[in-house]
């Protein structure tokens, strides 16, 4: 079995992210942000152009997440990862704004590696696919900016006990590398 | 001469649309059991843990397999004896995406002038409709919902004969080694072989539609589709790319006949959330 997991509050503080090494199962409770591609452009945008975000990103972790609608009386839909790769264009920006967690799937490019490194910021993925079950520890959900953009709006979240795993930590590590010096043959 | 009425079309799809989304079929839970007692990386055991009680959340409460509902591809076999009345039939297909997507509380992802706007159309239409005519008067519908992050993995090669069949196993598997873990693996991968351009992309998605794990009838076809299951699940990229000895389920191929000067393979990368079901009218 894996190692036992860890359990943190988000958002983060430097002493958290210091104790997250890539490899590590946390269960994530608290405060999270949700934006996907549109929202990233448009955060990315705002920053260049010196305006004001629809939230204080410093510390924060967004989960790049679109929901399924929710049916009467429920917080949230289904609720699984998408492809984080698609925001590596943005995510250097907003990691030099002060974000400081990213959940998504699969792996990111280079300069987002290094980005997370010099910011001292940490990434993590959630199963992919495992949108039901992960849609249990959300216990509140809001709608905070860009409405109109449907399933790509930005959410703010509170979870409790949300299963992800550390890939990419402050120090350089990256599961996915890991992985595949471990396990290809 | 046997007529179907278009509004039974409409209802089948919307159905099939929900039924999809909500119960993942017997053979992909099955391939996931195996996947889970074979699996050796602890974070690929429990992700494959994690993906068999997903399936059963979303069976008992009807909520999305993913929430990623996927465009709505439909496949007609039409017997050539039908006649469809009451309506058009592709309207009548378009309709039920509409309706099957929209009271099963299910994710429209769907965004008219994908260079511009981006402005979802709201109710996941239009679908993709494939057709084909065949002998008999029964209709086959079947209804693939099909996510976007597998999707944009795929790959179309227009290799030459002089690749060989080296040539044709080194692009697939190059092509599921560097979607690594964005198209959620473990995936089924759904290969094309011969045809044209366009053909071949045809012959790989409908390729995904066999139930997992059952060989091509072509003993050839059967021979490359083991062969290329073994390289893919030695690179070591494990369900969720976070390492282990499951990456694919099952390599499904179809071919055809080629050009003398051609031999075009795609590559149509399904995510273990591999969501179709069908019936006949």
């Amino acid at each position: 079995m894996a190692d036992k997991p860890l359990r943190i509050t988000s958002p983060l503080g430097d002493a958290d992210i210091a104790k997250l090494k890539t490899g590590t199962s946390v269960l994530i409770s608290g405060v999270i942000y949700v934006g996907r591609d549109t929202a990233h452009r448009r955060l990315a945008q705002a920053l260049d152009k010196g305006g004001k975000l629809p939230f204080d990103i410093k510390g924060q972790t967004i989960y790049y997440m679109g929901p399924s609608p929710a049916r009467p009386g429920q917080v949230i839909g289904s609720a699984g990862p998408t492809t984080s790769s698609r925001m590596d264009a943005f995510t250097p920006r907003l990691l030099q704004a002060g974000l400081k967690a990213m959940i998504g799937k699969g792996d990111r490019s280079p300069a987002v590696r290094e980005a997370i490194k010099k910011y001292r910021a940490v990434y993590l993925v959630a199963t992919g696919g495992a949108a039901a079950l992960i849609s249990k520890s959300i216990k509140k959900s809001e709608i905070i900016a860009y409405e109109e953009l449907g399933a790509e709006a930005v959410l703010k979240l509170t979870v409790k006990d949300f299963p992800a795993i550390v890939t990419n930590d402050m120090y350089g590590g990256d599961l996915f590398e890991q992985a595949k010096a471990q396990y290809r043959r | 001469m046997r007529e179907i009425k278009a509004s039974k079309i409409t209802e089948a799809v919307a159905r099939l649309c929900q039924s999809a989304n909500f119960e993942l079929g017997e053979d992909v839970l099955k391939a996931l059991k195996k996947a889970e007692r074979e699996e050796e990386s602890p974070l690929g055991k429990e992700a494959l843990r994690q993906l068999l009680e997903n399936a059963r959340i979303a069976r008992e409460e009807l909520l999305p397999l993913c929430q990623d509902c996927g465009t709505a591809v439909v496949f007609l076999e039409i017997g050539q004896d039908v006649h469809i009345v009451g309506g058009d039939l592709n309207k009548a297909i378009e309709k039920g995406v509409s309706k099957g997507y929209t009271e099963g509380y299910l994710r429209k992802s769907m965004v008219r002038q994908p260079f511009s706007a981006r402005v979802n159309t709201k109710d996941n239409t239009p679908p993709i409709i494939h057709t084909e005519i065949v002998p008999g008067e029964h209709l086959k519908i079947t209804v693939m919902c099909k996510g976007g992050g597998a999707e944009n993995m795929s790959r179309l090669g227009m290799l030459t004969p002089g690749a060989g069949r080296q040539g044709i196993i080194d692009f697939i598997v190059k092509t599921v080694d560097e979607a690594g873990g964005k198209s959620c693996p473990p995936v089924i991968v759904g290969v094309g072989i011969g045809g044209t351009a366009d053909k071949v992309m045809e012959l790989a998605k409908h390729a995904l539609l066999r139930p997992i794990g059952e060989p091509s009838p072509d003993a050839e076809v059967a021979e490359l589709e083991q062969e290329l299951l073994k390289r893919i699940n030695d690179l070591g990229i494990g369900p969720g790319g976070l390492g282990g000895r499951v990456t694919a389920l099952a390599v499904h191929a179809e071919v055809m006949p080629a050009h003398i000067a051609s031999m075009p393979v795609a590559v149509n990368m399904q995510c273990h959330s591999a969501r179709h079901k069908e019936v006949v009218l």
